[in-house]
């Protein structure tokens, strides 16, 4: 099962991609995500290992999961090692001066499970999908947030530059 | 699922030899006694000697979703505080069950121990003997179930996995539905010398709502004392209740269609035996464990309890 979920971002894919791969800020704007748990050596990059687990029904569900592409500042994706399958990505493209298309996209199974695991995959969709469009919209708010905060002090600073008498 | 105090070995036909005494076996036996020691033989020679290598991860995985869909969508199941069990290493799970012979919570708590910590992570569950030997039930085993018994258990702990028991077995399982919100677990102390023999962590598992999918009416002990079948099969109540699609239910033998009861099921932070009650090598006293792990059970429980506004809805 293939959900997806994408939105814009008032920010350059660089500083888009700083949130997206910091392991540290996921849990911050995930939603129903209950752990992202770095076991690898490295904390981000091709092949960094990543315990997930993600609320959906009455259960916890994830797995290991391995980053498997890495191409800053627009695609990051990885795939499951162990656990539930699934394939997950993250697409930053521009969509204009300072904008970005962001795009989140999981595919999910169980292989082996038959009718029940189609009908699973399909009752879950709509909590997952719910999922990754709150975790677009909380990441669009703290990101466009600190670029607001990072203006503010960039005007501060020019403001305080220019009281200075010389 | 049933208690480890109470379960005998589970050997070929010595129990029968065990159930006698010695005068019955010297006497000339009439043909009720004859047809009763039978059947009693036959049910325990269907017992399967525990084989933990039964465990299946693969199949397991593949049952996770059907096991999700009933417990998300029927029971709307919710499990807090996974975090509680120890990351790797053996541990008792301890729980309290309800459901008659259904225990939803059971399927509930097992999926979410299985997606929680993966497939991979050793889970075996101690279930009553014939439990694990009715036939169509084989597939329990899959999961990681074995029959009750002090050899299984220890055979399960020493080989690493998490063990969840059910002291309480069928004398909780199929307590009036009145009695619903209370742990019950008959005295049974054996999960406790378990622990201390092992030196494992017991981790108390609290549910709520199994007891609201049927009316239970009563165990029914008198009952099962008189027909005998708790010399027979080691079965001490006969439970008596009105569910689906039965009506009157009289022993539950078929099992029946739970109703869709909200099971809530949450996980206590872990009881370190040695640390907590033997401080500078004292002895470790049973009933003072036993006690603080069914008054910690009790007032969890009674805490879910108090979260519920009306039967089956949650």
């Amino acid at each position: 099962m293939r959900v997806g979920a994408q939105i814009d971002v008032a920010a350059p894919p660089e500083l888009v991609w700083g949130w997206v791969t910091d392991p540290a800020r996921t849990l911050h704007f995930m939603a129903g995500v209950t752990r992202w748990e770095v076991v690898s050596e490295h904390d981000r990059g091709l092949g960094a290992r990543y315990r997930t687990l993600m609320r959906v029904g009455s259960a916890e569900v994830g797995g290991l999961v391995e980053t498997v592409e890495y191409d800053e500042p627009f695609d990051i994706a990885w795939t499951s090692v162990t656990g539930l399958d699934q394939r997950g990505r993250w697409r930053l493209r521009p969509s204009g001066p300072n904008r970005t298309r962001v795009e989140l996209r999981i595919c999910y199974g169980v292989a082996g499970a038959g009718i029940t695991g189609w009908l699973a995959e399909h009752v879950a969709a709509p909590t997952v999908r719910e999922n990754l469009r709150r975790s677009l919209m909380e990441l669009r708010r703290q990101v466009e947030h600190e670029q607001a905060r990072a203006r503010a002090a960039a005007r501060r600073a020019a403001a305080g530059r220019a009281a200075v008498p010389h | 699922m049933a208690d480890t105090t109470t379960a005998r070995p589970t050997g070929n036909n010595g129990h029968l030899r065990e159930a006698l005494d010695d005068d019955e076996v010297r006497r000339p036996l009439s043909l009720v006694e004859r047809v009763r020691q039978a059947v009693a033989g036959q049910a325990r020679d269907r017992v399967p000697v525990a084989d933990l290598d039964e465990r299946d991860p693969d199949w397991i995985r593949e049952r996770l979703p059907g096991l999700w869909l009933a417990a998300s969508v029927w029971f709307r199941g919710e499990v807090r505080g996974l975090g509680n069990i120890p990351e790797e290493g053996p541990v008792l799970l301890v729980g309290n069950h309800s459901g008659g012979n259904m225990t939803p919570d059971s399927g509930v708590f097992i999926l979410a121990f299985s997606t929680y910590f993966g497939v991979e992570r050793r889970f075996h569950q101690l279930a009553h003997n014939l439990v694990v030997s009715m036939p169509g039930l084989g597939f329990l085993r899959k999961f990681g179930t074995v029959a009750a018994s002090h050899e299984n258990a220890e055979q399960a702990l020493r080989s690493g996995a998490a063990l969840l028991v059910y002291p309480g077995g069928d004398h909780e399982v199929h307590r009036p539905s009145w009695e619903g919100n209370t742990i019950n677990f008959d005295g049974r102390r054996g999960f406790v010398r378990l622990a201390l023999e092992h030196d494992v962590p017991i981790v108390p598992v609290v549910a709520i709502g199994g007891q609201e999918t049927a009316l239970f009416l009563s165990r029914g002990e008198g009952l099962s004392k008189l027909l005998g079948l708790d010399r027979l099969l080691r079965l001490k109540v006969l439970p008596i209740s009105i569910a689906i699609p039965w009506g009157l239910n009289v022993g539950d033998v078929l099992g029946h269609v739970p109703l869709p009861a909200k099971i809530t099921i949450e996980v206590l932070p872990a009881i370190h035996l040695r640390e907590q009650f033997g401080a500078g090598g004292a002895e470790i006293d049973i009933d003072e464990v036993y006690d603080h792990v069914t008054a910690t059970m009790q007032e969890t429980l009674d805490a879910l309890a108090s979260e519920r506004r009306l039967p089956i809805i949650g």
